[in-house]
């Protein structure tokens, strides 16, 4: 799937477009208003310039009338502006009135959790939805204030704890959306990266069943040494993987870890490669995260990172 | 010194002052001279410390993934940049112009309440100097310059950072209050006879307000300091959500005093601007009554325009709208300022001096950081680009375009009277350009950066174009901002040994602190000239008897 751009001209769902069109006559009357300003200094600076000889100056204490002017056109303008901002509020982000969200956002430090209430998925860091329905997310925080912002979709909203905060997405192209967290939350505030997958509703609906389904057990001599190590070390202390004994809630949830493109809230690929990198010391990659590193030999995080590989 | 003079002493240099020779002198000092002077020397060494950080900034950010420095390290460094930049740099260099002007320009003899003043200095530089302790006390503050809870309590922070953030801050702001309060008073009581408050210089008057903003801004931050440090340190819950304290709270309290605090920062730019327009173009300042009038509107209105920072914390549809309203609105006095600096340069006879070449490009500058500002007021473009580099281009637009071009105009314009000698003319000019290429060419494009998805406050990137090429240029051109500065320090050390003796009153002004040598005796003046208008050097030169203001 194509990885969508960040910038918000790149807009994909009819808010974001909206958002946009309101940029768009802002920037208008700005360069009106900016090159009438530069222009007049401008000339002000080449016609007024001093002249060798000139005498003092006309003192014009000023004009009352021709101020009021100055006065009255902005104003005009900004009404303008001021109305264009309430319709577009409007069409972004109308209030919530007895609406369930389709999907529940859980920021962390710094990672990303979602709740899909009504098929009771849960996952992490990439969020899954499908094209053309409009969906309302419901923003919370599990620790400190973050941000939800994916631009090519349209506003941000913050995320706060004991709060709840909503946003209306109605995707219209699919694609893989890059978003991030826009409020500063600490120290891996950098990498703490969104991902919205928009797929057709088929493909969707078929991610979703996928997600209920507990995974197969792991086969093969490396990936069963992999889950022996997951839950003989303290791996199971913070994340859950379902139809183990893990049952940690502290990290993000496990269970289909196989599935996703990036690792560390889209710090990094998800390959074994870099997972195994990622389960040696993860402080090397993402400095500061609440990872430890757990101290294991190569050929130990080589095996669970074939068993989480597995994990689909 | 010419015959002219309006005391019998002869004084060319600081050094001609023999009251000001010893260091005791300075440092026992009720001077509101010599206090500006520490005030503006203070805060241009924590300029070049914030400098220094935003470089190291501008290092990490040059590529893409870069490991210059750790995410820990950054968050430190981009908060005491933003941290002395607002309150070590640009307050106390307010500060130290207000406090040496004023009296100056009102023809008074000192300060109201001199020990005052003297204990807002010392409060200030104390409050700085324990700020930075904190490096070597076990970690800097590393929430940003705007601190938000709940990542300011304990659980989230641990080391003493942000202690020592919270107890500087409160230092430095009964220093502020106490200098508002000083300011206040001394214009309404000291000003010479015949200087009524609408007679005042724009300078003055745009002082004076801010004094107020001044004295009712800092308390909000003042008690939010004192609720955090009794979070932190008592446990008190008021911003910990988890025990039933609000998140919202701190940033209701903080942009309360924060969005006045930018006005704070903007006025006596505004109030510089309107002193060296009128003296280079050789006019009088157009429609004086609109601009005293707009700066009590900004005033006021900068009390109603906090929620602006909060537009993407949830709030009701009522209260956004009213906020929208109110900083858009904000706007319009503003614009005010913008077209009647022009309409004084409009007919006149502009000298384009250094001073005039800054104040030029402040036009300009400020302008475009006021037209994205007013994006921020549109609700749903906030929405998109708060938290974005669009905001950081807009605040360094506002602060550096706008208020450091203006402190720089008010430096040249007023260096020859504080210290007896001109700057040069042509190094100044070197510096004007180095600066307006290293300025844009640093901030224009974070206006791009913002629109192209980049958050701020974020110690790297992935590489995802145009990213790595906007940051590339931004960070090259920040060295030729630093360069400016260093073409400005060599000006400033060149010209205290070298430079051409300014005498009494080198740029023609109008004001009384020209009616005195250049540098002021310690008594200021031997006798003020009478005051019969706005302008009573002009009115001097031009012989007006009338008592027309």
């Amino acid at each position: 799937m194509k990885l969508q751009d960040t910038s918000v001209f790149d807009a994909n769902s009819p808010q974001a477009r909206a958002i946009l069109h309101l940029f768009y006559f802002d920037l208008v009357i700005s360069a009106v208003i900016f090159l009438a300003v530069a222009s007049l200094v401008i000339y002000a600076v080449i016609r007024f310039r001093q002249r060798p000889g000139e005498g003092e100056p006309f003192q014009d204490p000023g004009n009352p009338k021709l101020e009021t002017l100055w006065t009255i056109i902005p104003a005009l303008i900004l009404l303008a502006l001021l109305v264009a901002t309430a319709y577009t509020m409007r069409v972004v982000n109308p209030p919530v009135i007895r609406s369930e969200p389709n999907v529940v956002v859980i920021a962390h430090q710094w990672w990303w959790e979602y709740r899909y209430p009504q098929s009771g998925v849960l996952t992490a860091n990439e969020l899954h939805m499908p094209v053309g329905k409009k969906w309302l997310l419901c923003v919370e925080s599990a620790d400190v204030i973050h941000d939800f912002w994916v631009p090519g979709l349209g506003a941000k909203v913050d995320a706060i704890p004991r709060n709840q905060n909503y946003l209306w997405i109605t995707p219209s192209k699919t694609g893989v959306y890059p978003g991030t967290c826009a409020e500063f939350c600490g120290e891996e505030h950098a990498l703490m990266g969104i991902r919205v997958i928009v797929q057709p509703q088929e493909e969707f609906e078929a991610w979703q069943q996928s997600q209920l389904r507990v995974p197969a057990k792991p086969s093969g001599v490396e990936a069963e040494r992999g889950a022996q190590l997951f839950e003989e070390r303290t791996c199971m202390n913070c994340h859950t993987i379902a139809g183990t004994k893990a049952r940690g809630t502290v990290g993000p949830d496990l269970t289909h870890v196989g599935d996703r493109q990036t690792l560390g809230s889209g710090a990094i690929p998800n390959t074994w490669e870099q997972l195994t990198k990622w389960i040696m010391d993860p402080q090397k990659i993402k400095p500061g995260c609440n990872m430890p590193s757990l101290k294991l030999t190569e050929s130990q995080a080589h095996d669970i990172a074939i068993y989480l590989e597995a994990l689909k | 010194m010419s015959k002219e003079s309006p005391t019998n002493r002869a004084i060319n240099s600081l050094a001609d002052i023999k009251e000001y020779r010893s260091m005791l002198s300075w440092i026992t000092s009720v001077d509101h001279k010599q206090i500006g002077i520490m005030y503006i020397v203070s805060a241009f060494v924590f300029f070049l410390v914030g400098l220094g950080l935003a470089l190291a900034m501008r290092i990490q950010l040059m590529v893409p993934v870069s490991h210059f420095m750790s995410p820990g390290t950054y968050n430190q460094i981009f908060t005491m940049h933003g941290t002395t930049m607002v309150f070590l740099m640009a307050m106390p260099l307010l500060f130290g112009f207000s406090v040496y002007f004023v009296p100056l320009m009102i023809g008074a003899r000192d300060m109201a309440f001199p020990r005052l003043n003297a204990l807002g200095y010392w409060l200030y530089l104390f409050g700085a100097l324990m700020m930075y302790f904190s490096f070597i006390a076990g970690g800097a503050p590393d929430a940003g310059w705007f601190s938000y809870a709940p990542l300011t309590e304990r659980g989230y922070s641990s080391s003493p950072g942000i202690d020592y953030w919270a107890l500087s801050l409160l230092v430095m702001g009964a220093g502020s209050v106490a200098t508002g309060i000083n300011l206040i008073v001394t214009v309404l009581t000291l000003r010479t006879p015949g200087m009524t408050l609408t007679r005042t210089p724009l300078f003055v008057w745009m002082i004076f307000f801010n004094a107020f903003l001044v004295i009712l801004a800092l308390p909000a931050l003042n008690a939010a300091l004192v609720m955090i440090l009794a979070d932190r340190q008592l446990n008190a819950h008021f911003f910990s959500p988890a025990h039933g304290g609000s998140a919202l709270l701190w940033q209701n309290y903080f942009w309360l005093f924060g969005h006045p605090e930018v006005y704070i920062l903007v006025l006596p730019a505004f109030g510089v601007i309107s002193e060296v327009i009128p003296v280079f173009s050789r006019k009088v300042i157009y429609g004086y009554g609109f601009m005293a009038a707009s700066t009590v509107a900004i005033a006021f209105l900068s009390y109603g325009v906090w929620i602006h920072h909060m537009f993407a914390t949830g709030l009701s549809y009522v209260i956004l709208y009213v906020f929208a309203g109110s900083s858009m609105l904000i706007a319009i006095p503003t614009g005010i300022k913008i077209f009647n600096w022009i309409a004084t340069m409009w007919g006149g006879s502009i000298r384009f001096t250094t001073a005039m070449l800054f104040a030029t490009a402040f036009l300009i500058q400020f302008t475009v950081g006021g037209l994205s500002g007013v994006a921020f007021a549109a609700i749903p473009i906030d929405w998109q680009l708060t938290d974005s580099y669009f905001v950081v281009a807009h605040i360094h637009y506002v602060l550096l375009g706008g208020t450091l071009f203006a402190m720089f105009a008010g430096t040249y314009y007023w260096f020859p009277k504080v210290t007896g000698r001109m700057l040069s003319e042509k190094i100044g000019k070197l510096h004007f350009w180095l600066m307006v290429l290293g300025f844009n060419g640093t901030f224009f494009g974070m206006h791009l950066l913002g629109v192209a998805g980049m958050p701020r406050r974020a110690y790297t990137y992935l590489d995802r174009p145009p990213l790595g090429t906007l940051h590339l240029i931004s960070s090259l051109f920040a060295f030729v901002l630093a360069l400016a500065i260093l073409v400005f320090l060599w000006n400033v050390v060149r010209s205290l040994r070298k430079g051409e003796v300014a005498g009494d009153n080198p740029w023609g002004g109008w004001t009384l602190e020209w009616a005195t040598t250049s540098p002021p005796p310690v008594e200021n003046f031997d006798r003020v000239p009478p005051v019969r208008g706005r302008r009573p050097l002009w009115d001097l030169a031009h012989k007006k008897e009338g008592g027309q203001p």
